[in-house]
C-alpha cells in the first residue's frame, strides 16, 4: 500500500518512539525513502526531541540543588519547623 | 541516571528506619525532574523553585506511605504536579486554571512544517544557543495540556504509562497531546531554522 504523506504525518510521533506496528513501521519506511519532505520533517522532530533531552538545553537556576538541599537538612533536622522558605 | 529499584527500595526502607540523612541521596537523582516539574506548571523560576523545594519536603514527609508497587520516580512526579497546580491556581485563581487547562480543542492544525534544508544544517547548528533559546521559548508557550505532557516524556524521559500515571489521564490521551505538542515545537522551530539554515532552493522548495 502506498501511503500519503498526510498519513505519515500522522503517525510521526509513535513512530518516532517505536510504537507502530511492523506493518505500518514497513509502509513509513518505504515511503521515506522516496520522500523527502517526510524525511526532513521527521529529521527536524527528532533532533528537536534530541535538543529537548539535552541538559544544557532546559538549565535548572544556579544555586538550585544547593539550595533544595539546605532546606532539606533543615526539615530533617526540626522536621516541620521550616514550613516556609526564609 | 535513575536508581535501580532495590537500591531504591533500600534507601527508603532505611530512612523510614531512621537513616532520614539518606532522603539527601534519594532525592539526588530527580532534583532536575521535579523542578523541570514545576516549572511546566508555574512557568516562573521562582515560583518554580519554591515549589520544587515544598515537593521534596512534602515527599519526605509523607515517605510512609510510598508503596512499592509504583516507581518512586512517579510517585514523586505526582507530588510535584499538585503543588504545581496548587501554585497555579493560588496565582491564577481556580477558574481560569480550570478552563485553560483541561482540554484539548479539536480543532487546530497539527501539521508539521516542510522544509528542505534541515539536511544541510551541520550537526554543529544543534549547538548554537539560539537554537535553545528558541526551543524554551516555543515549550514554554505550549498550552499547559501539552507543555505537561512533553514536559514528562520527552524532557525529563518518563514513558507512556508512567506519564499517563502521573498526570492522571490515559496513555491514549498522552499519546495524542505528546504529537500534537511535538508538531507544534516541529512548526515553531521551522522557520528560525530555515533563516539560519544555508539559503538554498532545491526542487521540493519550488514544488511547496
Ligand atoms: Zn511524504
Amino acid at each position: 500500500m502506498k501511503l500519503e504523506c498526510k498519513h505519515v504525518w500522522e503517525h510521526i510521533s509513535e513512530y518516532i518512539d517505536g510504537s507502530v506496528d511492523a506493518k505500518l513501521r514497513e509502509d513509513i519506511e518505504r515511503h521515506l525513502e522516496h520522500c523527502e519532505i517526510c524525511s526532513a520533517i521527521l529529521d527536524s522532530t527528532r533532533n528537536i526531541l534530541i535538543l529537548t533531552a539535552d541538559d544544557r538545553t532546559f538549565e535548572l537556576p544556579v544555586g538550585y540543588s544547593e539550595r533544595l538541599h539546605e532546606r532539606l537538612a533543615r526539615e530533617l533536622e526540626n522536621p516541620g519547623q521550616d514550613s516556609k522558605k526564609d | 541516571m535513575e536508581m535501580t529499584r532495590t537500591t531504591e527500595a533500600g534507601l527508603i526502607a532505611r530512612i523510614l528506619a531512621g537513616e532520614k540523612e539518606l532522603f539527601h541521596e534519594l532525592i539526588r537523582p530527580y532534583e532536575r525532574m521535579v523542578y523541570l516539574t514545576l516549572f511546566s506548571i508555574v512557568r516562573n523560576e521562582t515560583e518554580a523553585e519554591d515549589g520544587a523545594q515544598e515537593a521534596v519536603i512534602s515527599a519526605y514527609r509523607h515517605l510512609a506511605s510510598f508503596r512499592g508497587d509504583a516507581k518512586f520516580s512517579t510517585w514523586l512526579t505526582t507530588i510535584a504536579i499538585n503543588e504545581g497546580r496548587k501554585r497555579l491556581r493560588k496565582t491564577k485563581g481556580a477558574v481560569e486554571d480550570s478552563i485553560e487547562e483541561k482540554e484539548e480543542s479539536h480543532e487546530g492544525d497539527y501539521t508539521p512544517a516542510p522544509l528542505t534544508d534541515w539536511r544541510e544544517i551541520p550537526l554543529e547548528a544543534l549547538e548554537r544557543k539560539e537554537l535553545r533559546e528558541a526551543l524554551r521559548v516555543a515549550v514554554t508557550e505550549l498550552p499547559g495540556i501539552y507543555r505537561q505532557v512533553f514536559t514528562l516524556r520527552d524532557l525529563e524521559e518518563l514513558n507512556i504509562e508512567q506519564t499517563a500515571q502521573a498526570l492522571g489521564i490515559t496513555a491514549g490521551v498522552v499519546k495524542v497531546r505528546l504529537h500534537r505538542a511535538r508538531i507544534m515545537l516541529q512548526k515553531h522551530l521551522v522557520p528560525y531554522l530555515k533563516t539560519t539554515a544555508p539559503a538554498r532552493r532545491g526542487f521540493f522548495g519550488r514544488a511547496l
